[in-house]
């Protein structure tokens, strides 16, 4: 029950800041895309000052046994760069361009009342549910 | 390069993100738990198999509600313009699931916590797809000319 509190709870402050921080507003977010056109560099400090919480707590992370609310860290064991994490971020970073929307903005955006945001979403979790599908016969 | 100064709206990021990494503070401080939006929404929908069904659900109800409850609140926040049709916003969100699931995280796993994990995979992935963000915007708008 403590856990899914938690998760409540940062879900809360997760989508609150997503949408504080602009990252909603897929305006916003291609226009931090273009720096070819009027760079709008606003959502590097969305980044930066994430990474400045982050950053201390992952430290104490590495440094800690296990969580205070579950048994262990549940971490990535994935070491090497394989091509699946270079292909996958490609594509990603395509859609991100064509749309301005990344998955957490896109679930945040879903009360904005956008049946296109509805389309990106449904068809974001399509996508999810294909690489799934295909991933033992892709690799 | 044309830089677009605009105060207010560094300060609203700043001020989001560090909302943001509060909450990734509090899903791994307590939960043990890296808060990956496509990975906390993959193992959800695609995964059956987890148990883990509840925090997972309540995590991306949150993040509903959270937007919701602010954009309610803060009533200065720009509109949310979208950036293409019908037709992109299925193209685009078919490649975001699948990129973000084959590549193992989207800006919130590997850009948030990963790079904080000092994790060489997220640091790459991160590069790469705000590159590749960055290319296909400037296609888009630079060399086929269209504007949102």
């Amino acid at each position: 029950m403590n856990t899914a509190l938690i998760s409540l709870l940062a879900g809360l402050l997760f989508g609150a800041g997503l949408a504080l921080g602009g990252m909603t507003d897929p305006g916003k977010v291609v226009a931090f895309l273009d720096v070819g056109g009027q760079w709008d560099p606003s959502l590097a400090f969305v980044m930066g000052s994430a990474l400045l919480v982050t950053f201390p707590v992952f430290a104490w992370v590495r440094r800690s046994d296990r969580p205070l609310f579950a048994d262990r860290f549940q971490l990535p064991s994935k070491r090497d760069l394989d091509p699946q994490l270079l292909a996958g971020a490609v594509l990603f970073g395509i859609g991100w361009g064509i749309a301005g929307l990344c998955p957490g903005p896109a679930i945040a955006n879903l009360t904005a009342g956008s049946p296109e945001i509805l389309l990106f979403v449904v068809a974001m979790v399509a996508g999810m549910w294909l690489r799934d599908r295909t991933a033992s016969i892709t690799g | 390069m044309n830089v677009l100064i605009d105060p207010d709206s560094w300060l609203r990021a700043a001020g989001g993100g560090l909302l943001i990494g509060l909450a990734a503070a509090l899903m791994i401080i307590f939960n043990g738990r890296i808060a990956g939006v496509s990975g906390v929404l993959g193992g959800l929908i695609v995964d059956r198999s987890s148990g883990d069904r509840r925090w997972r659900s309540m995590f991306l109800g949150g993040m509903v509600l959270g937007a919701a409850l602010l954009t309610a609140l803060v009533t200065t926040l720009p509109p949310v313009r979208l950036q293409t049709g019908w037709i992109g916003m299925a193209a685009a969100g078919l490649i975001v699931g699948y990129g973000t699931r084959m590549g193992s995280g989207c800006t919130s796993g590997h850009g948030v916590c990963g790079i904080a994990r000092l994790s060489t995979r997220s640091i790459v992935a991160t590069i790469t797809f705000m590159t590749f963000g960055a290319i296909t915007v400037f296609v888009i708008r630079h060399l086929l000319g269209v504007s949102s």
